[in-house]
């Protein structure tokens, strides 16, 4: 068993459901002579063929719509965008079609579709690379999104969304696609779509994010441990639905809340987890919920990206406010 | 070694065919794809369909149907496309196609219950193994996912086509020509019939494209784009036919546009009157499809008053069953809105299913 990346554990979890359901069906752009952009899609050409492994002409609406129709037929379409900023045309299809074939048919269709997406800045990539607007999927009905941030969760996640019978967005964190090595046992194993994962467990504060975040709160936890703050980190993972059970009893043990995203922060995913916390778990806190997020910016070209993007430093010193309501 | 290409020249032209002319006379020979018996088929088919607008225009002025979308005038195109496609074909509709709904086997109180607001009015409930798509409102999203459908049968080896229908006006919008353009590059068994009434709500099509023809549009994506008379329900029927048995037998797309006439409002919420010139709208209903098809049929002693007498009355009979149907349908649970939208219902939302069942349930 290999120690491999999160990218490679996209590439792993694709093969290994494509060598078992033959209806997956793995097409976008760039994605089969040349592997996909970040290469995660590299050797499945070679492995499953030109009619099972497709590039597309250049249109994102077009990847998008055929994916229902494809769906509808009972196949498995994990359709890629080259980078989550060019996903907009497809919004269309996601939103209009795709969450809601089953109910307008009232299940005589269905869509069993993944739409992937590389998201988040920090890797100095032009305009248009590096936005996280995750929100604007988790407010459609009908439809799932999908952050792993480690590449178990990605290769376990994502077996999940090809299996799950509704459309899932499955969005990638780029920054972290190469930053840890992990073994990942090639074992075919899903991890449920509906669950938080807790990646440290703590007395004092609950640190709740999900994504490539995970790399500066897992610093900042670190960095808390040795002023004698116990920080439990939740990564999220599935950004719809929230298991707000997890969440809600972290904090109830913890009695403080620090949500932390990458995504600008009004009406960002971290609105609707401090509004649940407050409407069912109120009296569990010390002191308010805060939020570290990117701010409310377009995202800045890459020479100013750092500045947009939340440092463990903020996650530290805002954990550090909390600590001082009793 | 292979040498790049740096230039190309290519000429195109489009056909306009038409089989039969406004006064029922045949302007060739009829093709052999399709016979008197047909005719007789496709025109009560067309009567019905109209008789159908009818009745669901006169449920909206009486209050008992929400908006509804005529398709007085272009009865031809959906009862050609209805009567060519095969039960394996997959159809993709717009929202003016009650023929091809009827000949699908679609129950028509389904239409007006889709109308009527209601979802099981785009379900069919009562032909589950349907694979045909609901209608699609977002002009021509429906394109893309019948190139989907289409795909997937290019895929799994079966002799099927994936047939999609949309407004001219709809040809104007960019998921039209990703379809077309993806159907060309891969040689999908798809068959897309443009419905060119000419206006798509207010805007004529002078001022939708510069395009002489919609045909013509096809020849950009490099497929065969064909012009029929809409109206002619012989043309329309013997060009899908050729495009059907070409998608079938993994030949490849084809576009083909229908030349007709809206000859009614948009929907029952639009005036018309208002944008389209009095006399031009007045000198279409010359031109109708049901007009010269019974023409036609009576030359040739194929039909008579008697005949039309008697299907009028079988064809009001029909409508009160479908309308009944409609009208007594019992009303769907409120909680369906929460029990379709996920294969199951995620357990974050089963609290707001609660809130909704204790306030109405």
């Amino acid at each position: 068993m290999a120690n491999i990346t999160l990218v490679e554990a996209v590439n792993q979890a694709l093969a290994y459901e494509m060598a078992h359901d033959e209806n997956v069906i793995v097409f976008g752009q760039d994605i089969a002579k040349n592997g996909g952009v970040f290469r995660t899609t590299v050797g499945l050409l070679e492995k499953f063929g030109p009619k099972r492994v497709l590039d597309t002409p250049l249109a994102e609406s077009m990847i998008a719509g055929i994916t229902i129709g494809m769906a509808a037929q009972k196949l498995k379409p994990v359709a890629e965008f080259q980078f989550m900023g060019f996903i907009y045309p497809a919004v269309d299809h996601i939103l209009n079609q795709a969450s809601r074939l089953r109910n307008r048919t009232r299940g005589r269709l269905s869509c069993p579709a993944v739409f992937r997406a590389p998201y988040g800045g920090g890797i100095h990539a032009p305009e248009h690379h590096s936005e996280s607007t995750e929100s604007l999927f988790a407010h459609i009905p009908g439809l799932r999104v999908v952050i792993p941030s480690s590449p178990a969760r990605a290769y376990g996640l994502l077996l999940a969304a090809i299996r799950n019978p509704d459309p899932v967005l499955f969005l990638e964190p780029k920054r972290i696609y190469r930053w840890v090595k992990q073994e990942v046992p090639d074992d075919g194993r899903a991890l449920p779509l509906d669950k938080c994962f807790i990646l440290r467990e703590g007395r004092d504060i609950t640190l709740i994010t999900w994504g490539a975040m995970i790399k500066e709160t897992l610093e900042a936890a670190e960095q808390l441990e040795q002023h004698g703050i116990s920080a439990e980190i939740i990564d999220v993972a599935t950004i719809k639905p929230i298991d707000f059970d997890t969440i809600l009893q972290s904090v109830e043990k913890t009695g403080r809340c620090l949500i932390i995203h990458e995504a600008a922060r009004h009406c960002g995913v971290g609105a609707e987890i401090a509004a649940t916390i407050a409407e069912h778990g109120l009296m569990f806190l010390h002191a308010p919920i805060k939020r570290v997020t990117g701010y409310d910016t377009i995202m800045p070209y890459y020479k100013m990206e750092k500045y947009y993007l939340p440092s463990s430093a903020k996650i530290i010193a805002t954990a550090k406010q909390l600590m001082e309501f009793a | 070694m292979s040498k790049p290409h740096l230039t190309t020249t290519a000429g195109f032209s489009i056909q306009h065919l038409q089989f039969m002319d406004h006064h029922g006379e045949l302007t060739q020979a009829l093709p052999s794809t399709i016979n008197h018996e047909t005719l007789i088929k496709l025109y009560e088919a067309m009567a019905l369909t109209r008789l159908f607008d009818k009745k669901a225009i006169n449920l909206q002025r009486t209050g008992q149907l929400g908006t509804y979308p005529s398709c007085h005038g272009q009865e031809a195109i959906g009862a050609a496309v209805g009567h060519a496609m095969q039960a394996s074909d997959v159809f993709f509709p717009y929202y003016r196609d009650h023929a091809t709904f009827l000949l699908r086997g679609t129950p028509m109180s389904d239409i007006l219950s889709y109308w009527g607001g209601d979802e099981r009015g785009s379900a069919n409930m009562e032909n589950r193994a349907s694979e045909d798509f609901p209608i699609c409102v977002p002009i021509a999203d429906q394109c893309l996912h019948a190139a989907g459908a289409a795909f997937a049968f290019q895929y799994r080896n079966q002799a099927r086509a994936a047939v999609v229908t949309i407004g001219e006006g709809g040809t104007s919008e960019g998921d039209f020509y990703e379809a077309i353009n993806l159907a060309g590059a891969w040689k999908l068994p798809l068959v897309l019939v443009i419905n060119n009434n000419q206006w798509a709500i207010s805007t004529p099509i002078s001022e939708q494209t510069a395009c002489k023809t919609i045909a013509q549009k096809a020849i950009a994506a490099g497929i065969e784009g064909v012009q029929v008379d809409g109206n002619d329900v012989i043309a329309v029927h013997h060009v899908m036919q050729h495009a059907l048995e070409k998608a079938r037998s993994g030949k490849g797309p084809t576009l083909i546009e229908a030349l007709t006439y809206r000859i009614c409002d948009h929907t029952t919420a639009d005036d018309a009157r208002r944008y389209i010139p009095q006399d031009e709208y007045h000198a279409a209903f010359e031109f109708e499809p049901l007009k010269r098809l019974r023409r036609y049929l009576e030359k040739n002693n194929l039909w008579s008053e008697e005949k039309e007498k008697n299907m009028l009355t079988q064809h009001a009979a029909t409508l009160d069953t479908i309308v009944t149907k409609f009208l007594e349908r019992p009303k769907a649970q409120i909680t369906d809105m929460f029990d379709y939208l996920y294969a199951e219902l995620p357990k974050q939302f089963h609290f707001q299913r609660r809130e909704l069942e204790a306030e109405y349930g």
